[in-house]
């Protein structure tokens, strides 16, 4: 029989022996303190809750295993279980930070994701493909400079060197090319905007 | 600048009385119940019946 004053020693005894009763009124006896213990480590309400019971379930195995040698320390060990638990969740956590927003700051007002979404990936993508189709229509040594300047991103004087002319021509040559992409693209009111 | 450098402190909210939810209690019991051990040569086994 339990009685709502038997100690903690003796409710651990009649657990092992059996008695389920005994479990609960040692949790609804010390819930409060161990669950404000690991809510002052964690600060996160439903952390807190994972960890209370995570902390009962090892309770509960190594009791019904027979595994606890009673000294009359029982609420000194499951503190301990629990200290190890919220280190572990430290340990996990530290691997992958969590932060905490709250009214006064919110994280994703600094960070934003950089890459583009579908819709200006895709106008990007038309953007490119129109531009290029554009450049085929230029002469073929204007074309030829262009596509060395700006798709391999060589410099005059290497241009210069790959296509026997000099450097003045290769500016000239980049020159007339740009200048012909916009009256194309001025004439066929092209948008080439993202 | 006085809301940058000020908040409430942690320890104050420690303070109130803090318990888990019934729900968490209750499956802990419902565990307990749950849960036997068997014993087989030196060895022990955990079983959950429902």
């Amino acid at each position: 029989m339990i009685k709502k004053e038997s100690t903690d020693a003796q409710l651990v005894s009649a657990y092992m022996k059996g008695n389920e009763q005994a479990i609960s009124v040692l949790i609804t006896r010390h819930k409060q303190k161990i669950y404000s213990f690991i809510y002052s480590k964690v600060f996160d309400r439903d952390v807190s809750e994972d960890i209370f019971q995570d902390t009962f379930i090892k309770v509960i195995k190594t009791l019904k295993r027979g595994a606890y040698n009673e000294e009359g320390k029982f609420i000194p060990w499951v503190m301990r279980i629990s200290h190890n638990l919220v280190i572990d969740h430290f340990r996990k956590n530290n691997r992958m930070p969590k932060f905490e927003n709250n009214s006064d700051f919110n994280i994703f007002s600094v960070l934003h994701d950089g890459s583009l979404n579908a819709e200006k990936t895709m106008i990007k993508e038309q953007v490119e493909g129109d531009l290029k189709k554009i450049i085929q229509e230029l002469p073929d040594d204007q074309k030829e400079v262009l596509i060395m300047r700006i798709y391999k991103e060589m410099s005059f004087k290497d241009i210069s060197e790959k296509t026997g002319v000099s450097i003045n021509t290769a500016l000239g040559r980049m020159r007339y090319a740009l200048i012909n992409l916009r009256k194309v693209i001025d004439k066929h009111n092209i948008v080439l905007t993202n | 600048m006085q809301k940058m450098y000020s908040g409430t402190s942690r320890s104050e909210r420690v303070n109130e009385n803090l318990v888990p939810k019934e729900e968490t209690i209750r499956f802990l019991l419902d565990y307990s119940k749950a849960l036997s051990v068997i014993d087989y040569n030196k060895m022990k086994f955990e079983a959950l019946l429902n």
